[in-house]
């Protein structure tokens, strides 16, 4: 009998499985609890509980109130009620953001800036760790918001939000009549690192559960207690009035499940991963000559590792990875509908034809060693054949 | 739903034949693409015969996207044993239907091809001038 091939996947920052516990947990929220969160009959108070419960639930993970929490449909929608939400509310003034954001916050920001606001980016290193004398340069009376993303989808790079926060923080202090609101895309770190919205003087955050082991079509946005956003949507009054529309409720049942179990195993995990993930990296850079690693060693998320291979194509390798079996991905031009190189990786001071060869492998809860040594076999393999296609043997 | 790549274009680009260099070429076209950054590279090596002269051998170097690559194989094909006449008229166009299609995205990886080809039988009768000079 033939066995069929396993397929190996490193690309959990693209999305993950959903874990089974969350689905299972989800499962009585379609047709069973069914009921509308506004209806004041048994059926709507029944959903309604389990909503509040799940708002607990996400909001433990980053020490934030429940009443701070506002559920959404996705990211993307989470980091534009967050900019512009801000924006709309003060009429007018500077949003700064760093030139490694996601591109939801770029083009929500852009056209912000089509709409009369100023906006402002920061540099990062070559590692693509925020300068943070760049933010005290720009930072002024006229800015209104700050929007740094946590730890980069690409590099892995983890910012010093906390730093950030303070710095934003004193500043706010010494100018009480204009206060700088302090926001963070934490969609990569959020249920994996700690993140504590205190302490890191952050005043808006988003995060979302199909990155870490929930459904799609759920996320969030924390909004501390007297920050002024104006609403997207108008509607029903749902969610404080601020994200009106009937909640996808299985999906936020399944979010507050995937973060019980994010933490309760993120210790334990983030180890196990961290391990893996240096094995790779070292792995990779021993036995591929002409191999560089994008972002930084150790200010890394434990999931990330991101290459980059002279003489190669980027989605040359994601194809020929993928023949093999292996999901994984490139900020390669020539994989982006645009034709554009990775903004990320060109902020991190790389040149077009450096950012052509990279590779982005992400691990997961169901990553295991076999398999990234299975990646470690193969690679090598396929960056040689590719370079003899390029006539740089 | 149609595959991003045709079965085709996976085929060349997994397993492609007339990668490699030619030492002694007798023209070297280059093409190079200013989007996303790619650099493909013809080796031409021609031969007498009674009355003409036609393309003995062909050889490519792509850096770039699996569909460069794979077009790149494709053209060495469709020239090899043509006349340097006859391979001035293949396109991209002969290109992209050798692979069925190509996604829209990807068409301009089939131009970098006909560049390469037109340098390099551009570049043929330049040499061919010089060697004629020499005589
Ligand atoms: S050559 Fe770059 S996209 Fe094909």
């Amino acid at each position: 009998m033939k066995k069929e091939k396993s397929k190996i996947y490193f690309d959990y920052a693209a999305t993950t499985p959903v874990d089974p516990l969350v689905l299972k947990s989800m499962t009585p929220y379609f047709s069973k609890k069914f009921g509308n969160t506004v209806s004041f009959h048994s059926f709507g108070q029944e959903a309604k509980q389990a909503l509040e419960e799940s708002r607990e639930r996400v909001a433990e993970v980053i020490f934030a109130k429940p009443e701070e929490i506002i559920f959404t449909s996705s990211a993307t929608e989470s980091n534009n009620l967050a900019l512009k939400g801000a924006a709309f509310s003060r009429k007018k003034g500077k949003i700064i953001i760093s030139s490694i954001e996601h591109s939801c916050i770029i083009e929500t920001a852009k056209w912000l800036e089509s709409q009369g606001f100023e906006v402002v980016k920061l540099k990062v290193d070559k590692y693509g760790r925020l300068i943070l004398e760049d933010l005290q340069r720009k930072i002024d009376k006229k800015t209104i918001l700050v929007s740094i993303i946590h730890a980069s989808n690409e590099i892995g790079t983890i910012q010093p939000i906390k730093k950030v926060g303070q710095l934003i923080k004193k500043f706010n202090n010494k100018n009480p009549e204009s206060k700088i609101y302090f926001h963070t895309d934490a969609v990569q770190s959020f249920g994996k690192i700690p993140i504590n919205v205190n302490e890191m003087n952050l005043d808006l955050l988003t995060a979302s559960s199909h990155k870490m082991y929930g459904p799609k079509g759920a996320a969030l946005l924390f909004i501390r207690n007297n920050t002024k956003i104006t609403p997207l949507f108008h509607g029903g009054g749902q969610e404080l009035g601020l994200r009106p529309s009937t909640v996808n409720l299985p999906a936020i049942v399944g979010f507050g499940r995937a973060c019980l179990i994010a933490e309760k195993n993120s210790i334990k995990e983030n180890a196990r991963l961290i391990k893996l993930r240096d094995k790779l990296i070292s792995g990779i850079l021993k036995k591929i000559p002409n191999s560089h690693l994008n972002g930084h060693l150790s200010e890394r998320l434990p999931n990330n590792a991101n290459f980059r291979f002279d003489f190669v194509e980027g989605e040359s390798i994601v194809l020929q990875l993928d023949l093999m079996g292996i999901a994984a991905s490139t900020g390669s031009a020539c994989s982006s509908n645009k034709l554009e190189p990775s903004h990320v990786l060109l902020a991190t001071g790389l040149k077009h034809e450096q950012v052509h060869g990279s590779l982005r492998l992400t691990l997961g809860k169901w990553t295991e060693e076999k398999e990234v040594n299975y990646l470690l076999k193969v690679l090598p393999e396929i960056i040689k054949n590719l370079r003899k296609i390029s006539g740089n043997r | 739903m149609e595959p991003y790549y045709s079965k085709k274009l996976i085929k060349r680009f997994s397993n492609p034949k007339n990668f490699g260099l030619i030492k002694d070429a007798d023209a070297v076209g280059s093409a190079g693409n200013p989007k996303c950054g790619d650099i493909m590279k013809l080796y031409i090596k021609t031969e007498k015969k009674p009355k003409k002269e036609v393309i003995k051998n062909v050889k490519f170097h792509t850096l770039g996207c699996a569909a460069a690559i794979a077009t790149s194989d494709v053209i060495c094909d469709l020239i090899k044993g043509k006349t340097l006449k006859e391979a001035a008229k293949v396109s991209y166009k002969d290109v992209m239907s050798e692979l069925d299609y190509l996604p829209a995205v990807k068409k301009h990886c089939s131009f970098l091809a006909e560049q390469a080809l037109k340098d390099a039988i551009k570049n043929y009768s330049k040499n061919e001038g010089k060697k004629s000079k020499k005589k």
